[in-house]
């Protein structure tokens, strides 16, 4: 089904579609467990990463994805390409896909780049975030965690809390998790949304407390400090009176419910540093569970997009 | 493209007979059942496992460790094709030093056995791995073989074996089909 075909937003994924690669990150997640971390799957592709941007877990882990899938990685960063030297993006891609690489997984700074790429060559991309705009297997991922929680997507309630305006995390994510059966709600004040925020459809509110009591899922963003070309908001102690989750939001949480956050966080900003370090938090934060989720789902979509499929 | 039934080789009462068979054959070359796992190959090989391990804990009186394995990880053949409904692989057990009882349908052209040697490989070394298949078909194209075989069945390279079992299809049976 997804075999040749690039990922370039949440919704280039039907719903049946989501389906099957988070089917397949469970097989893949029994794969990490093993003594040996390693199938040969994909022996003989060649995956290039292409990061335009600073990325920590999301690099590593689509370099991981694919080292476990047997595949060979070349790592391209763009502060020490030829790019510096003034060769153009669509120059720097060629190169790359003459070296004969089976797919591109990008990452850059500015929205709509990889739509331009993509229309300009015929390897398979996937989008490992572009500006303000969309970072579709973080969502994946992030349906993942919440779907091995609790078992179901319908009928849970998701609140989306913080720096919505700049954040292609929650672009991709309220529209996925809406898709799947998700109740979706954002939590920001208007300074920290898009002007056209009201096209999702989802309710908005102002303030966490408003919700921390009764959702099942707490997302917080987090907030883009290298995004915001002025400042826009106050200052941290009014974002700590209505959005960061602190010890004393954490005890009104819904039993059972759970945190995430895309990482990385900012202590004292989105998460408390007492949450962050504390026991209180017990199995709430799903933190590293997400990071560990993020391989196997990535390995999922590499293992879809390169293989052929049978007919079932 | 159209399936034709050919014959039916195996029916539900020949199937019992054969897998009881094994079960004492396996019982006799390892003399007894102590070091004795079990791992079924995805589907078919699941059921067909679990009733041989069934076999020998009423034989012997003790509990057969089984596994599941989905070899499609470890196909030869991607990027030409790959099934889209793979099975979980769960084999809850340590599998060093031990007799490894390897359960598939039909031995074919001996490409999914190979891959499963390279799957188990991969989760440690045992002493031995035996394959037990409810058919051998023929038309080999790596040097493999089974340990224990159902029935031979030959077959022409556009026939194929089906094999039905109850735990999955409903009902037991092999039959020979081609395709027209």
């Amino acid at each position: 089904m997804l075999t040749g075909r690039s990922l370039l937003r949440s919704d280039d994924l039907s719903v049946e579609e989501i389906g099957l690669v988070l089917k397949n990150a469970d097989l893949f997640m029994e794969v990490l467990e093993r003594k040996v971390k390693k199938v040969p799957t994909l022996r003989g592709k060649t995956i290039a990463n292409i990061f335009f941007e600073p990325s920590t877990r999301t690099r590593t882990s689509f370099e991981l994805a694919a080292k476990r899938l047997s595949a060979d990685v070349v790592n391209f960063a763009a502060s020490t390409s030829s790019l510096k030297k003034g060769e153009s993006i669509i120059d720097t891609i060629d190169t790359i896909i003459s070296l004969k690489v089976n797919l591109l997984v990008i990452r850059h700074g500015h929205s709509g780049v990889l739509n331009f790429i993509a229309k300009h060559i015929k390897v398979p991309i996937i989008n490992a975030g572009d500006g303000k705009n969309q970072h579709p297997t973080q969502a994946l991922l992030d349906a993942y965690t919440i779907k091995k929680k609790f078992g179901t997507f319908s009928g849970l309630k998701v609140a989306i809390v913080g720096d919505f305006l700049n954040s292609r995390v929650a672009r991709s994510n309220v529209e996925l998790f809406s898709r799947v059966g998700m109740e979706v709600m954002i939590v920001a004040p208007p300074m920290l949304l898009p002007s056209d925020y009201t096209v999702l459809g989802v309710p908005v509110k102002t303030a966490i407390d408003q919700v921390i009591d009764h959702v099942d899922v707490v997302y917080m963003l987090r907030m883009q400090f290298e995004r915001q070309k002025r400042k826009l908001y106050p200052s941290i102690e009014e974002y700590n009176r209505f959005l960061t989750l602190n010890s004393a939001r954490l005890q009104k949480m819904k039993k059972g419910s759970v945190v995430l956050h895309p990482g990385p966080v900012n202590r004292g900003i989105e998460i408390s540093e007492e949450v962050m370090d504390g026991a209180a938090a017990g199995n709430r934060i799903l933190i590293p569970d997400q990071v560990t989720h993020g391989v196997a789902i990535r390995m999922a979509l590499l293992y879809l997009i390169l293989s052929q499929q049978e007919e079932a | 493209m159209p399936i034709k039934e050919k014959a039916l080789v195996m029916g539900p009462e020949d199937i019992v007979r054969v897998l009881k068979r094994i079960s004492h054959e396996i019982l006799e070359r390892n003399k007894g059942c102590q070091n004795l796992v079990f791992v079924g190959i995805q589907k078919r090989g699941i059921p067909l496992a679990e009733r041989i391990a069934g076999n020998i804990r009423d034989l012997e009186n003790q509990i057969m460790p089984l596994g599941k394995l989905d070899i499609s990880f470890y196909r030869d053949d991607i990027g030409q094709k790959i099934k889209s409904d793979i099975q979980v692989t769960d084999i809850p057990f340590d599998i060093k030093d031990k007799d490894i009882i390897l359960v598939d349908d039909v031995l074919f052209t001996g490409r999914t056995i190979r891959a499963a040697l390279d799957a188990i490989m991969d989760m440690g070394r045992p002493k031995t791995i035996q394959l037990v298949v409810l058919v051998d078909r023929g038309h080999r194209e790596l040097p493999i073989r089974a340990d224990y075989a159902g029935k031979n069945i030959p077959t022409s390279l556009d026939e194929f074996i089906d094999v039905k079992v109850r735990e999955i299809d409903g009902q037991d049976k092999v039959t020979i089909c081609s395709k027209q």
